[in-house]
């Protein structure tokens, strides 16, 4: 997209001229650097439950937010209204951060290199309602079909269209179309004598409304979600203890987001309150263990063309063969560390300064057959999904809630266990990692992270892995 | 536009119903926020904005549509009533939709005391100047507190406007500063961090900035040179901080929407013995000052004072009207939403009753057990109860904090729980809208090596 076909200036009447006269302002006191991010978001959402659309709705927000950076420190301002003097006060509020002769002279707005990785001519949000609604009824139908016993059926669809526009004191213009679907299905089941059990299930991406009718359908969301609250009602208690853990593929890699994503951002460690401070080099998982963080992947839910600094996305290796090998590094991050930015500069919306974050975090597959894998388990526990989960990046401890596994005994699947929640430490966990699956999958686009109070999206994937040893803690 | 807000919702109402709608509500927010970040002593980040938006939620019949908008300009709240009107298009005609019933509507009169102007008025120096001294505090407590998170000043200023066509309107401002601090504390290969925290709707109510930093610091400290307990069974102290953690599950499972589907442990419970003796949960949305205080609900229903659990028997659930029409009873004016959508279901100031012994006095009964002093992850299932969470905390041995413990598991059914607890604290303190005094519980699985 080009600037002048952008909504910013079609719309709303702003010209390169405005922009420059913008960062000009936010510099006026001083400082390093400014940049500018203007968003106009889009949003629908309809959900289902008891059989009936209850509730849709959408909305528009849009705002601009203006940062200035000097030396260690930012100011930063935002307003939700485009008029010219409402961006000039933002800028000169964000400016006062500042207090000595700007070294910023001249700013030649251009255009740089990005990628397309969601070329979609119509987004899901620009579609008829109509098309939509038909999603979370089709859902709630196969999730009661799949089973007498499933008994309420919650859907959610909700999309979003995001467009964006980055102005930066060193020249970059950057501007990007969004878009974001999801639809996410919960069943509950229940047999005589026993409590509720639920399964949950969803996925999407930066994707059109055909990937919803052809390549991941409301029926096969709602049958996953079905089947696993089936499962769940012959489940048994968690053990509790140190043993063997497989992890399936795909959504457990939350493992990696959780165990070393998160404390190897940029920010905690330039200010060395990471449990991987200072590791750079050193050895921090078995040598089986390749960890990727790639904002690239065509379509998927984590990608972005441009993060929200305006800098392309790149794919990014922080492990290699057990080796901790980079960080992720925004722009103030890399600016003061003296190195580039690695393309992973965040933020959830104009409102918020930008910060280091993950996109799609994925280890390498290995060469090990699954199905191997779960044999040479006497004794573990295999999980295959999890909920959320949570680290203390400072401790390196991080915690993941698995909602779906299965006993090993004596290499083979037995009983269903349910809430398992497994625990570790970051710089730690990995090294027991015995045995890497060839069967790398990506999750299905549902995973939301959070870090100081900001919300984005993000991807996960992951083979097969057996780990030797892992904190399991239930009651059993 | 600043005056205009109660007419300018009562304005979006009209349109909406001249544009079909048979009944329509109204929420619009304004509001300022700021915070000063300072690290390593120096200021690291300002932030200054103030924002507004108006939301719309229309019935046609008993069909709804909602909307929401950060453009107010004319063109913008065209678009807003449109959106939601075209939505009432697509959604299911749903018997129990609709507004409260007119005689639910109100507001409590008189000042509840959630707003002060001295915070809109305060000198940025002065706020950054706490932040420093709270991080200062922390520093200068202790060699092994070398670095740091930061320290952070923040507060927010906001007006909220509520207006349905049946005739209800009513706003009310609110303010609230904080103050907090997160040291690092470091002794040789063990690296820990915590937080404290002051927060106040006026700027005198904060706690002294040398307090919130010295406090933080003894918490990072206390961590130091953890490890990780053998898996067994103990007795579990959780302190007022992950105390506050269990009221949230409770909230959960009292959530009129989860019990309406099922999808709660203490669905179908009500009159029944839930809980120990010592228990009594409170939810109160009038008390003058606290966080969880406000005139009505996000459906112009008047705040009120509801016993959840009283002596361990299940009272109440806490109800909007739509959950109270699904299940035959009255709102409990817990209605909550952002600027869209129908009315979640919201808690006003949810606590704990307390109790007589002080925390010191609950852990010198205690011969081998466990002080949670923090919980992770999300293990806990509201459907059936189950609870497994990463935990953190101080080992009790004989009746004293003896050594630190993290990397651990704590798990158990909530139900079970509830029921085991043996002792409720005397320590009871509203540091935001959930508030606990000190725990004690049967045993519970410690999950470890």
């Amino acid at each position: 997209m080009q600037f002048s076909d952008s909504i910013f200036a079609t719309r709303f009447g702003i010209s390169r001229q405005d922009l420059e006269n913008y960062l000009g302002e936010a510099l006026s006191q001083g400082g390093d650097y400014a940049d500018l991010y203007f968003e106009y978001l889009l949003t629908s959402s309809i959900s289902i439950d008891e059989s009936m659309v209850k509730s849709a709705a959408q909305g528009v927000s849009m705002g601009v937010g203006v940062r200035v950076i000097s030396g260690e420190r930012t100011g930063y301002a935002y307003s939700d209204d485009l008029a010219p003097e409402k961006i000039r006060k933002a800028a000169n509020v964000a400016a006062h951060i500042a207090s000595a002769p700007s070294k910023v002279e001249k700013f030649d707005l251009n255009e740089g290199r990005k990628h397309n990785l969601y070329p979609i001519l119509v987004a899901p949000t620009e579609t008829a309602f109509t098309e939509r609604v038909e999603l979370v009824k089709r859902a709630d139908r196969a999730a009661r079909a799949y089973d007498p016993r499933i008994f309420q059926v919650q859907a959610v669809y909700a999309d979003n269209l995001r467009q964006v526009m980055v102005a930066t004191s060193d020249g970059r213009l950057s501007l990007d179309r969004q878009p974001l679907a999801r639809l996410s299905v919960s069943a509950l089941a229940r047999q005589a004598g026993g409590p509720p059990q639920r399964g949950h299930s969803g996925g999407g991406g930066r994707v059109d409304l055909d990937y919803f009718l052809h390549d991941k359908t409301p029926e096969q969301f709602a049958g996953e979600a079905a089947r696993e609250a089936i499962v769940m009602l012959d489940s048994v208690e968690a053990p509790a203890g140190e043993m063997t853990v497989v992890l399936g593929p795909g959504w457990p890699g939350i493992l990696l987001h959780e165990a070393v994503g998160h404390g190897l951002e940029a920010d905690f460690n330039r200010k060395g309150v990471s449990a991987f401070s200072g590791r750079m080099g050193q050895k921090v998982a078995s040598e089986l263990c390749t960890v990727i963080d790639d904002g690239t992947i065509g379509s998927r839910r984590g990608s972005l063309n441009v993060d929200d600094e305006g800098q392309p996305t790149q794919r990014n290796v922080l492990i290699e063969n057990g080796i901790l090998r980079g960080y992720l590094q925004d722009k103030l991050s890399s600016t003061l560390l003296n190195t580039p930015s690695t393309g992973s500069g965040r933020r959830e919306s104009y409102a918020h300064i930008p910060m280091p974050r993950m996109t799609n975090t994925f280890m390498l597959a290995g060469e090990s057959d699954p199905e191997e894998i779960i044999r040479s388990v006497p004794k573990g526990l295999y999980c295959v999904n999890f909920g959320g989960g949570q680290v203390d990046i400072t401790s390196g401890n991080f915690v993941f809630s698995a909602s779906e596994s299965y006993f090993i005994e004596d290499g083979k699947l037995t009983r269903p266990v349910r809430n398992a929640t497994l625990i570790g430490n970051g710089p730690e966990a990995l090294k027991y990692v015995s045995m890497v699956g060839n069967d790398l999958r990506l999750d299905e686009g549902i995973g939301t992270c959070g870090k100081d109070g900001q919300s984005v999206p993000v991807g996960v994937g992951i083979p097969t892995i057996k780990i030797d040893r892992m904190t399991v803690g239930g009651t059993a | 536009m600043n005056g205009n807000l109660l007419e300018l919702a009562q304005d979006i109402i009209r349109r909406a119903q001249a544009a079909g709608a048979t009944d329509a509500e109204c929420t619009i927010a304004e509001g300022e926020e700021f915070s000063a970040n300072v690290r390593m002593r120096e200021l690291e980040n300002l932030k200054e904005a103030g924002s507004r938006g108006a939301g719309l939620r229309i019935l046609i019949g008993k069909h709804t549509g909602s909307s929401y908008t950060s453009d107010l300009s004319p063109e913008g709240l065209e678009h807003l009533v449109k959106s939601a009107i075209e939505l009432g298009d697509i959604t299911t005609e749903d018997p129990h939709a609709g507004l409260p019933d007119p005689e639910e509507f109100g507001a409590i009169d008189g000042d509840l005391g959630m707003y002060s102007p001295d915070i809109a008025q305060l000198d940025t120096a002065v706020k950054i100047d706490m932040a420093k001294r709270a991080e200062e505090a922390a520093l200068s407590s202790d060699p092994r507190i070398s670095n740091s998170e930061g320290a952070s000043f923040d507060n927010y200023v906001g007006r909220h406007i509520f207006a349905n066509s049946r005739g209800f309107a009513g706003e009310y401002r609110s303010s609230y500063c904080s103050l907090s601090t997160s040291p690092v504390a470091r002794d040789g290969e063990s690296m820990e961090r915590d937080y404290w925290y002051t927060m106040a709707r006026s700027f005198p109510g904060l706690e002294a900035p040398e307090q919130v930093g010295r406090m933080a610091a003894q918490r990072a400290l206390r961590r130091l040179n953890a490890v990780k307990v053998e898996t067994q069974k103990v007795p579990v102290v959780f302190e007022p901080r992950t105390a506050r953690s269990l009221l949230d599950n409770i909230f959960e499972a009292v959530h009129g929407m989860s019990v309406y589907r099922h999808e709660s442990f203490l669905a179908d419970k009500l009159g029944e013995k839930v809980a120990c003796d010592a228990l009594t949960v409170i939810d109160d949305g009038t008390i003058p000052g606290l966080f969880g205080t406000s005139p009505f609900d996000d459906e112009g229903v008047a705040s009120r004072r509801t016993v959840v659990i009283e002596r361990g028997v299940l009272k109440n659930y806490l109800l909007n009207t739509y959950a109270a029409r699904k299940l035959g009873m009255k709102t409990t004016g817990n209605a909550s939403r952002g600027l869209t959508g129908n009315a979640g279901i919201g808690h006003g100031n949810f606590f704990i009753e307390k109790g007589v012994q002080t925390p010191e006095q609950i852990i010198a009964g205690i011969p081998n057990g466990f002080y949670v002093t923090e919980l992770m992850g999300f293990g806990v299932n509201i459907v059936t109860g189950d609870y497994s969470r990463g935990a953190a905390g101080l080992w009790i041995k004989n009746g004293e904090l003896a050594f630190a413990v993290s990397e651990v598991t704590i798990a158990g059914n909530l139900n079970e729980m509830l029921q085991s607890i043996e002792v409720i604290g005397s320590d009871l303190d509203f540091r935001g809208s959930v508030a606990a005094p000190t725990i004690k519980m049967g045993e519970m699985t410690v999950g470890g090596k």
